[in-house]
């Protein structure tokens, strides 16, 4: 494990160097990635023009939503995304090269091309979720505190797993990034606002089949002590560590099993 | 001699699946990429490992190195198991790809070995050495500030090549070092290899389409077909096998029908292609045409590797009987015996 932190930093550091030949360019894509994302924020302010609460929630609190869905995933991006990048790897035969070096093919596909302009993301939806977080009336015990940071770790290694899950169907499917897609940013689109607005099966199906109930639903329904449409059982509230962990082993364990399928390409 | 590379019984089958034309349905075929195939190699070995395309010997470095998995059978190298100890085995392998590069495509090549020292946990002093010695040897000096990409290939080559052995790795696999380069560029390439496997006793396992490269460099000779070994010896020994003459290329002043007294295999206008017949001297040919001809110029061409590969297979002339040299074994004391 130790190892493979280590190996990441290299390569992250190594491509960071890399681009920073080129402030410029490299400070342009930071901003305007910073701007896009900021647009996307400000749809929540048009919302609310025309209404006091959303679902039954106030502003702050789908701020919260949006804050902690969107930082959880720019982490998981700039950290992991890469892997979507791995049919092209493996097309190009460059999969061959990072299986003959002495690291983690993980750790190497993720870490390639690593780009701190992915980060500008992580300022715009911390930005929001620390303005949700001054601005929420909730009364902060010390569980719900502790809970905040949890949720955003959770959420992180639940996208991040969905990242190498989808990734890993690429050795199967050659060309399959659109499949993936659906499950992170429609993950990251679908978390930002109130489960509730969706039906109570799609809230099923985001709780038991692709759990991204986890990533901030069901803990902010206790930190905001509202109630859940599904009326599950007070613990699923916090079990969204434990559902990361499951589902990060799932992902290791199918990433194992596509490498052992690796068919690699004539030459 | 210790055994580093071992190979028992070992298969590698792919299946693929094709959609028929004008059907939803796909069949299925399968491929034997490897089947069979067992071989050793022993510490500080030079093997020249040849084959027509497609004949497996891709596979089969992919299995050494624990890129693919193989079907069935058991391989050992330097004592480890490639899939399972992968990372482990990295560390005492170097690899070179001629077709492809195992350096990163947008980093300058300083950065590249850079990572590579960290990666491989070079220690510093070893790595200055190696560097130094590479640099020296492979004339990277100014090559060292440009990104991989804007290299030409016999840079990259070069490049690829001391990448591969910054770490002192005990066994090389290289999967035409030569291709595209030109002549100086080669029997630098060669002249180095050689040197690397005198000098620190490397084991090379090369692949190659170039008889240069196996002249040069290969005490030992590995054919591989239909992803069977089907020899294994010395070149000579190959060539003894398999006598493929010499063509002595000959230039009439004009166009003249085929010379008399000689076996003429091809004639193209002033142009004639003779066989130098097995055991005599280019010379003494040479000496009887120009007597006879008004010769205005000459040539020698070697047999390739590849008609040499492909008389193996293809049996001596005038016995082209498929079935015939599907049960002959092909033996004079070093082809494989049949399986």
């Amino acid at each position: 494990m130790a190892d493979a932190v280590r190996a990441y930093c290299l390569l992250a550091w190594t491509w960071t160097r890399a681009l920073a030949q080129y402030p410029a360019s490299l400070t342009m894509l930071t901003v305007s990635q910073l701007v896009v994302t900021g647009i996307d924020a400000i749809v929540i302010l048009f919302i609310f023009e025309h209404t006091p609460t959303y679902a039954g929630f106030s502003l702050p609190e789908v701020m919260f939503l949006y804050g902690t869905s969107g930082v959880s995933f720019a982490i998981a991006d700039a950290t992991i995304g890469s892997v979507e990048r791995l049919g092209r790897h493996i097309r190009a035969g460059t999969f061959d090269v990072i299986l003959l070096r002495p690291a983690s093919a993980l750790v190497q596909v993720a870490a390639d091309q690593f780009s701190p302009r992915r980060l500008g993301k992580l300022v715009q939806a911390a930005v929001v979720l620390g303005v949700a977080l001054a601005t929420m009336d909730v009364d902060w015990t010390v569980g719900r505190i502790a809970i905040v940071p949890v949720m955003i770790l959770s959420g992180t290694f639940i996208f991040g797993a969905l990242w190498v899950l989808g990734a890993t169907y690429q050795f199967l499917a050659g060309e399959a990034a659109e499949v993936m897609n659906a499950a992170t940013y429609g993950g990251n689109f679908v978390t930002q606002y109130p489960l509730n607005i969706l039906g109570r099966d799609a809230i099923r199906a985001l709780t038991w089949v692709i759990p991204l109930a986890f990533v901030n639903w069901l803990p902010a329904l206790y930190i905001l002590d509202q109630p859940d449409p599904l009326d599950l059982p007070a613990p699923v509230r916090f079990a969204a560590p434990l559902v990361a962990l499951l589902l990060c082993v799932i992902a290791a364990l199918v990433w194992r099993t596509g490498v052992r399928h690796y068919r690699s390409t004539g030459s | 001699m210790d055994t580093v590379i071992e190979l028992t019984d070992v298969a590698k089958t792919f299946t693929r699946r094709r959609r028929q034309s004008r059907s939803l349905l796909r069949t299925r075929t399968t491929v034997h990429a490897v089947n069979g195939l067992s071989f050793t190699v022993g510490a500080g070995e030079v093997v020249g490992y040849l084959g027509p395309n497609g004949a497996g010997k891709s596979t089969t470095v992919k299995m050494l190195t624990g890129i693919l998995v193989p079907s069935s059978g058991r391989i050992r190298v330097a004592g480890l198991e490639p899939i399972r100890q992968r990372t482990r085995l990295a560390r005492q392998v170097g690899v070179v790809f001629g077709q492809r590069t195992t350096l990163w495509w947008d980093l300058p090549l300083r950065d590249s070995f850079q990572l590579i020292r960290h990666l491989y946990r070079i220690e510093p002093a070893r790595y200055a050495r190696n560097l130094d010695h590479m640099v020296d040897l492979l004339e990277l000096g100014s090559l060292l500030d440009v990104p991989v990409r804007q290299l030409s290939l016999g840079q990259r080559m070069r490049g690829d090549l001391a990448a591969a052995l910054l770490h002192d790795p005990a066994i090389l696999y290289l999967d035409e070092p030569t291709i595209g380069l030109d002549v100086v560029s080669k029997a630098a390439i060669r002249q180095f290899l050689q040197d690397r496997n005198r000098d620190q006793g490397t084991t090379i396992l090369l692949t190659t389409h170039d008889l240069g490269d196996v002249e040069r460099l290969c005490d030992r000779v590995m054919v591989i077909d239909h992803g069977r070994l089907a020899f294994d010896g010395s070149l000579s020994e190959l060539r003894a096998l398999v006598p493929v003459p010499r063509v002595l290329v000959v230039d009439l002043a004009a166009a003249a029908p085929p010379m008399a007294g000689v076996q003429v295999v091809r004639v193209d206008g002033p142009r004639q292609w003779v066989e130098i017949p097995a055991g005599s001297s280019a010379a003494a040919l040479t000496a009887r045409l120009m007597a006879a001809y008004d010769v205005r110029d000459l040539s020698v061409e070697e047999p390739s590797i590849e008609d040499v590969v492909h008389r193996l297979y293809a049996g001596p002339p005038g016995r082209p009987d498929p079935a015939d040299r599907a049960t002959t074994p092909r033996t004079s004391g070093s082809a494989v015996p049949a399986r």
